[in-house]
């Protein structure tokens, strides 16, 4: 069962660079993302066994964000149908410097989508610490071509960006994960385990100075792919430079796997005493990261670069939520969930922006309410969404984590939370309604069309979500993150 | 058997400060290929006890992939690019050596502010590590070629697989075979996208590569 999760789709990948149509190609897409989320609704009803010689398992953390990361990629799929099929072959113009270029073949397109839902899967089902490592190295790999999706320039510098500091944070990872092997080395002699269960068994046996070490690096080097300031330089690049299909799963489903990457190392250093040492790090990377893009977010003038900052932010709330602990850390976890569908229902919106304005420059996009209403509309209540408004799910989640500070008595943090959290707001608010107002300008060469619901539906599905989670929280979900936040030592 | 690893740790660090100091591009690759192949002693040469089918197909891999394997496709790369030289890079080439043996003299500082548990096969193991991956580092930042920068990668990589044989030896073999492969998948693919960089700018130099800022 759950190596059908990783398996169908890489199968399906390997498929999709022999096949010749671009229809069929499409079709095995859908069917196989259909697959994905069925299976992995499915474990809700059964706990699966596991697999791989205990090597796969679906834990309390795994779950929430597999299911999280199902329906963000069947969203995305149904959007990038829609989106293949207006992006037609040959060359086209660049509208921002008018250059001519061509996009990547469809099939390496497809077939490298397909991977990287293969290989993120992977990363949440992992139990040992190196086949975690090799998973999410293996994002990267597969994702990278799908951000060098446009052939010219920008979108190249993104992506050799992109492969050179991620290959380098998951360096650090690798060695950090070296030190996790040293210090365990006294604990179990002969044969060191890297699996996240034995070595959270006999945590106590661990040597300090060298788990201490190992956490260090892990934090660093996923870190970097999570997006935490002062690590984040190649996020903002990588999102707004991607196709905006790739920009959603980047930021909705990519960034929560690294975040589980820190989450298996955390829970080690809880159950070897260390809990307090880690939160501290969580604390300021999490702030440090609000504050640098919120002081981003205030000048932008990219929308796809504001929604990538945005994301900047949002990591660093969970990062916060977990070094405060308690019920911040409940709240992290759960506003995970949250952001993860507000983001990508705000990358697919940017899309449809994009494909009618031909501009990514917020201050030239007026008017989207009356042009394209459905997406301006979704637009508006996207905004409210991401900045924590009611009645949506991330205002419950980022109230928890205000109210974690608030319990522990640390004021400063809290008030320091929500003053970056206002400024935010602000400068969001700011740039996306003067978008959604006004009268839009005529465009040349663009003609007025209807919105497709290829290109709507998506992210109405992913709206509804958020909002739902936010007025009812079912009690399954509540259960799992109540046990994932258990595990992270915040009882 | 002390010796000898000992012996090649040093020459692990002396092709490190070569490598800060080459301003040719294809002697920089050979040089990474004697880093390869230089691993693949290493890693036999810290094997305590004797070798099994595990540890030779380790050294083996290591020296396939490393001492083999990328420096052919870097040195097809380089063919591709019409270049020879990495020309002005950001930091000089005696400054670079310099911080070379900079970097060796505070990995050996961290060394010793961080001993192994247990008795290590050899001492040097730790600082020869680090002062590889600074190198590395090094090279990726001060270098203004893609292929130079990638070349960083591979020095920084080769640092960690040397603590990785040396200390950490326990690790299941098929670990270190994914570790293996994902950094010559990761080399591909960097070398696909150093193909369209060389065929966008008709050079492979990354200060080309200055749009995406604030």
């Amino acid at each position: 069962m759950l190596s059908a999760l990783v398996l169908i789709p890489a199968a399906a990948a390997v498929l999709c660079f022999f096949i010749r149509t671009d229809a069929l190609r499409r079709a095995l897409l859908l069917g196989a993302a259909v697959a994905h989320a069925a299976l992995s609704l499915s474990t809700w009803f059964r706990a699966p066994g596991d697999a791989w010689n205990g090597t796969l398992r679906l834990d309390a953390i795994g779950q929430p964000f597999l299911t999280v990361l199902s329906a963000l990629f069947l969203a995305a799929t149904v959007y990038a149908v829609g989106y293949l099929r207006r992006e037609s072959p040959g060359e086209r113009e660049d509208f921002l410097e008018g250059f001519r270029f061509t996009n990547a073949p469809e099939a390496v397109f497809t077939g490298c989508l397909l991977f990287f839902l293969s290989t993120m899967t992977l990363v949440l089902l992992s139990e040992n610490l190196a086949l975690l490592w090799i998973a999410i190295e293996a994002t990267t790999l597969s994702s990278a071509p799908l951000i060098y999706f446009h052939r010219h320039h920008r979108s190249l510098e993104a992506t050799w960006k992109y492969l050179m500091i991620c290959s380098v944070g998951i360096g650090l990872a690798l060695l950090g994960i070296f030190f996790l092997a040293v210090a365990a080395s006294a604990a179990f002699g002969g044969s060191i385990p890297l699996s996240v269960h034995a070595l959270c068994e006999r945590a106590a046996g661990l040597h300090a100075p060298w788990l201490k070490a190992a956490f260090i690096f892990l934090l660093v080097g996923y870190g970097t792919k999570m997006g935490l300031a002062p690590l984040h330089t190649w996020l903002p690049d990588a999102h707004s430079e991607a196709p905006s299909v790739v920009s959603a799963l980047l930021s909705g489903a990519l960034l929560n796997c690294a975040y589980v990457g820190i989450l298996r190392i955390d829970q080690i250093c809880v159950a070897a005493g260390l809990g307090p040492y880690a939160q501290g790090f969580f604390v300021w990377f999490g702030l440090v990261s609000i504050g640098i893009a919120a002081a981003f977010l205030l000048a932008q003038r990219d929308y796809k670069r504001l929604l990538a900052y945005s994301s900047v932010e949002h990591m660093g709330i969970l990062a916060l939520g977990l070094g405060l602990g308690g019920t911040a850390a409940f709240g992290a976890l759960l506003h995970a969930v949250n952001h993860s569908f507000t983001k990508a229902m705000l990358f697919l919106l940017a899309g449809n922006i994009l494909t009618v304005y031909r501009t990514k420059s917020a201050p030239e996009v007026r008017g989207v309410l009356r042009r394209i209403p459905v997406t301006g509309v979704l637009w508006l209540a996207g905004l409210l969404a991401i900045t924590g408004s009611p009645p949506f799910g991330t205002f419950v989640s980022e109230l928890l984590i205000l109210r974690g500070a608030l319990d522990q008595g640390r004021f400063w943090i809290a008030g320091l939370y929500l003053a970056l959290l206002t400024v935010i707001f602000i400068g969001m608010a700011a740039t996306m309604t003067r978008m959604a107002q006004g009268v839009a300008p005529q465009i040349p060469g663009a003609t007025p069309r209807r919105e497709e619901s290829l290109a709507i539906g998506p992210p109405i599905a992913l709206g509804v979500v958020a909002l739902v989670l936010g007025i009812y929280l079912p009690p399954s979900l509540d259960a799992v993150l109540h046990r994932a936040a258990q595990a992270l030592g915040a009882g | 058997m002390r010796v000898l690893l000992d012996t090649l740790m040093v020459l692990l660090v002396f092709t490190n400060l070569r490598l800060l100091g080459l301003s040719r591009l294809s002697a920089s690759i050979r040089t990474v290929a004697a880093q390869g192949v230089l691993l693949g002693l290493i890693a036999l040469a810290a094997h305590v006890g004797p070798w099994n089918a595990r540890i030779l197909l380790i050294a083996a891999a290591g020296i396939g992939i490393k001492g083999v394997a990328f420096p052919l496709l870097l040195r097809r790369g380089l063919r591709a690019a019409r270049i020879r030289r990495e020309a002005e890079p950001f930091v000089g080439y005696i400054p670079s050596v310099l911080a070379g043996v900079a970097a060796f003299v505070l990995s050996l500082g961290i060394a010793a502010r961080l001993p192994l548990p247990g008795t290590p096969v050899s001492d040097l193991i730790v600082p020869t590590a680090l002062t590889t991956m600074l190198v590395g580092l090094l090279l990726i930042v001060s270098r203004k070629k893609a292929l130079s920068q990638a070349l960083g990668y591979l020095v920084f990589e080769n640092g960690i697989y040397v603590f990785g044989v040396g200390v950490a030896y326990e690790a299941s073999a098929l670990v270190e075979m994914g570790v293996l492969l994902d950094v010559f998948v990761g080399v591909f693919v960097m070398g696909i996208i150093m193909f369209h960089i060389s065929r966008e700018f008709d050079s492979i130099d990354t200060t080309h590569l200055a749009t995406l800022k604030e």
